[in-house]
């Protein structure tokens, strides 16, 4: 019996196979150009003629061959087969794999990816509600493409009307406090991916869809910068007023946006204090050291290291300290003129986050963002991403409904994430959250599939956390970065939300609604009749 | 649709106008009921203008139910009248038992009180006898208020007018301000509290439509004020933000249609109010309706409002002469009573309008 051995890395371990057929390939190099994990590489192999008679002879011949790596693997991402012209090779997804109890037993390390949870377990809540209550002889349908519809809504805190302290001359009423800043904005924001965890390119594309919807469309989205910083340039031109500033544990970025200040010509959209995020609740930013750039270097003012924001913001321990320190001092910031936000993971105990802020007497929340399990990452601990967090939905409404029971419900606006448009369906998505209760929704992932993410929630790609994104989206190598025409991306963002824009009025005209409806959740119906118990809508079957 | 009018008059109307009002837009009819609020009374109530009028209808059980309570309140009975029924077989009416109309004394404590701790004495005891009919299922409580005489009935409108004599003109009964309907909310129960005319300390409200926004509104009105009870129709919310805009903040009524169907961010942007429109636009935000509504009100000054959804989805008209203004829901109901009046005169209200009888009968159209 030969000896084999068993404790080394098999390439059935490895959770992609590459299929490669000789006899197509042309030798032309495309693959291995290609392939951004080096998970593929030029090979000479040896080989025996078939014939018994014949003298014994060999020839050597040129083939592709798989890696057999613990780090260079095929992460079944298809650059190979898009860019070979004779079909000679592809990836096929190995259903034996067992990749991730190998990592585990040769690193001693906790394993990394990027992308969502591949788990799946829960099934989609949003997609068992459906928009069932249709405008027909009560009242009437609206055209939704002839009527006008408003998708606005306020970002800042908003006061209940007996708190407004308004004046009145016996005719009009007049302002005789000052009041928190409230701004009018779009009901979906670009969600909050830093520069680092995505490419340069990809975030520049996000920054120019933005202005052009303002812009050009009319359309006032928001985009939000993530925690790593923003360029000066665009922190001093009037553009930024379209930008949500993030700050968050690791406060990468915030040394030049405080040197910035004294130049800023535009107050911004809006500051957003990141807690936590739906993707690795309880856990910090993860941006590992090879996508720390030249450039993301400079931004954070870091040297090439991993960089690892802290799971908490030092020095908070509750909820009273972080409204008075941080939250005061980020308005007072920008001389109480701009709406600073909140976003956290959601949680069993974001009801009682929520509460504690709409109690907060200075009144200076003006936003509470939160992210639910679905969502997605540039990089976290798999078993964060598989195994923590709280589906979005329940916890929305939860909140919502927290709200409503103290009558104070739109007074600290919300607004949802995680996972949206993961059936492909982002306006329903949207749509139905706003109906339960968000004032909007934010969403990051659904950008990335705009942008040609090649990943899916089902194992393929998920290499966001290695530097090496192979559509250039999440990588940091100029070569792959390069691979993302910035004018293409924004321009299909654009398309994407004027699509949306288009459908979120295709749902609002048959429940007769011109105005965003926020908390109509009488307009919806579920065929699951714990969800209809759980989210207090109409059961129908 | 229901069908619903508004008459302000010099001269003092009997309800039987109400009644007429209503015979013309009859396809509007579907026998679920007929309603009228009479404000700014003569007749018979001419001289107890101040003191408080209980109108209520109950069995024999809930009339002593009310009675009991009036009596432990310190109320004390100062006149009565009852309608004369007409009890003829055949008549498409779900009568009650009793129907009381009194006019109370306040206690004999409050002789000395203010304005506002006779109103917060009269919606308390409001409640009180509303809780105590509706937990025995012996009775209804529609008005409790001063010069505020409040009918409802579930049936067809012509057979409960001849029921409670009311196609008989008289001189007992008689108002400056009549407002009816003659069909209730028949979306949902018919149940007496459904009918409109809504009323709540001095505010009466109509609303023919449907509000969309009902769960919304509910949701955030029954925290507002202890008086925002029952929610057994959509239009009472409109109800209950008037009184909302108008008594407990104390904005001018102007703001009314701001809260109700607020401007689009573009149009307000415009304003030189901006910031006052758009912190009403976000406090408020729960308080909008955006479905088909038409509203007619009348305020504790016993002036005439009529506001309309923002797309204009349901028709209302408001016709006038010298000594009569009608908001109505069909023409036809104008050309019945005002045969003569100059119909070049007529307003046909716009999406953005507010219209206001004044209390000399002047007319005036407030731009939104």
């Amino acid at each position: 019996m030969a000896a084999v051995k068993v404790n080394e890395l098999r390439k059935s371990d490895l959770p992609w196979i590459i299929e490669y057929d000789e006899s197509k390939c042309i030798q032309c190099g495309k693959c291995t150009a290609a392939c951004s994990f080096n998970a593929i590489m030029p090979c000479v192999e040896e080989r025996k003629s078939n014939s018994i008679t014949a003298p014994r002879k060999t020839e050597k011949v040129l083939v592709i061959k798989q890696n057999i790596s613990l780090d260079n693997y095929c992460r079944g991402c298809g650059m190979c087969s898009n860019v070979c012209p004779n079909g000679a090779i592809k990836a096929v997804r190995n259903k034996d794999d067992k990749y991730s109890v190998v990592y585990r037993a040769e690193k001693a390390d906790s394993f990394k990816k990027g992308g969502r949870s591949n788990l799946n377990t829960e099934g989609r809540t949003l997609d068992k509600i459906k928009i069932g209550r249709i405008s027909q002889m009560t009242d009437p349908s609206l055209d939704a493409q002839r009527h006008t519809f408003e998708l606005r809504t306020p970002l800042g805190r908003v006061l209940k009307a007996d708190k407004l302290n308004f004046g009145h001359n016996g005719e009009a009423l007049y302002e005789t406090t000052p009041l928190p800043p409230n701004r009018w904005i779009y009901p979906i924001i670009f969600g909050d991916m830093s520069i680092g965890a995505v490419s340069w390119r990809m975030w520049e594309a996000m920054a120019i869809a933005t202005a052009y919807l303002n812009e050009v469309m009319g359309i006032p989205l928001r985009m939000c910068t993530g925690e790593g910083g923003i360029p000066t340039k665009l922190l001093k031109s009037r553009y930024v007023k379209y930008m949500i500033l993030q700050i968050a544990s690791g406060h990468f970025g915030w040394n030049r946006i405080i040197k910035a200040m004294p130049d800023m010509t535009e107050d911004p959209a809006g500051i957003l204090i990141k807690i936590g995020q739906g993707a690795k609740p309880g856990d910090g930013g993860l941006l590992q050291a090879s996508k720390v750039a030249r450039y993301v270097q400079e931004i954070r003012g870091v040297p090439k290291a991993d960089l690892l924001s802290p799971p908490t913001h030092q020095g908070l321990y509750s909820i009273e300290e972080s409204v008075q320190k941080m939250f005061l001092s980020m308005n007072a910031a920008f001389n109480f003129r701009v709406p600073v936000a909140i976003k956290v993971a959601a949680s069993v105990t974001s009801v009682s986050v929520y509460n504690n802020l709409l109690r907060d007497p200075y009144n200076i929340v003006g936003g509470f963002f939160l992210d639910g399990l679905a969502a997605g990452t540039g990089a976290a601990h798999e078993i964060s991403l598989n195994h923590t967090g709280h589906p979005i939905t329940s916890k929305l409404r939860d909140c919502y409904l927290a709200a409503v029971h103290q009558g104070r419900q739109g007074e600290i606006p919300l607004f949802a994430g995680g996972g949206l448009g993961q059936t492909g369906s982002f306006a329903a998505d949207a749509f139905k959250l706003i109906c339960l209760g968000a004032n909007g929704v934010f969403t990051g992932s659904t950008l990335l599939e705009v942008a040609g993410c090649v990943g899916s929630d089902t194992g393929k790609c998920n290499a966001c956390n290695t530097g090496f994104c192979p559509a250039g989206i999440a990588a940091q190598d100029d070569r792959l970065v390069k691979r993302l025409d910035v004018d293409k991306v924004a321009q299909n963002l654009v398309n994407y939300i004027l699509a949306t824009d288009i459908e979120l009025k295709k749902l609002m005209a048959p429940i007769g609604c011109s105005s965003l409806p926020v908390g109509r959740s009488d307009a919806l119906i579920t065929v699951d009749k714990h969800i209809s118990d759980r989210l207090d809508i109409q059961y129908g079957c | 649709m229901c069908r619903i009018g508004a008459i302000k008059s010099k001269n003092k109307l009997h309800p039987s106008i109400a009644l007429k009002l209503m015979r013309s837009q009859q396809e509007g009819h579907d026998d679920s009921g007929f309603a009228f609020v009479m404000q700014d009374l003569g007749g018979i109530f001419e001289s107890y203008k101040d003191l408080p009028l209980l109108s209520m209808a109950a069995t024999v059980e809930g009339t002593r139910l009310a009675e009991d309570i009036l009596r432990e309140s310190g109320f004390s009975r100062v006149m009565q009248w009852t309608p004369n029924i007409n009890n003829e077989k055949g008549l498409k009416i779900d009568a009650m038992p009793n129907y009381i109309f009194e006019v109370l004394q306040y206690p004999k404590s409050y002789k000395h009180a203010t304005e506002e701790e006779k109103e917060e004495l009269l919606i308390n005891t409001s409640i009180e006898l509303r809780n105590a009919l509706e937990k025995t299922n012996s009775g209804y409580i529609y008005s409790f208020w001063p010069d505020t005489l409040t009918l409802k009935e579930i049936g067809s409108p012509k057979d409960i007018g001849t029921y409670f004599d009311l196609w008989n003109e008289n001189k007992d009964l008689a108002s400056g301000i009549i407002t009816a309907q003659c069909r209730q909310n028949t979306n949902y129960d018919i149940v007496r509290y459904a009918a409109h005319p809504f009323f709540l300390e001095g505010y009466t409200v109509l609303v023919n439509g449907e509000n969309t926004f009902y769960e919304k509104n509910k949701y955030y009105q029954q925290k507002l004020y202890k008086g925002y009870l029952g929610f057994e129709s959509d239009s009472q919310c409109l109800l209950y933000t008037l009184h909302y805009v108008h008594k407990i903040l104390k904005w001018p009524l102007q703001y009314f249609k701001h809260t109700i169907t607020p401007l689009e961010y573009d149009d307000i942007i415009k304003r030189d109010n901006r910031e006052i429109l758009l912190r009403i636009k976000a406090s408020l935000s729960h308080l909008e309706v955006n479905g088909p509504n038409t509203m007619l009100a009348v305020t504790p000054d016993k002036e005439l409002l009529c506001v309309c959804d923002s797309k204009k989805l349901r028709p209302v008209v408001v016709g006038r002469n010298k000594d009569m203004v009608i908001m109505t829901s069909e023409v036809a109901g104008l050309n019945d009573l005002m045969p003569d009046r100059d119909f070049r005169q007529d307003i046909y209200p716009t999406e953005r309008e507010t219209i206001v009888v004044k209390k000399d009968l002047t007319v005036e159209r407030w731009q939104q």
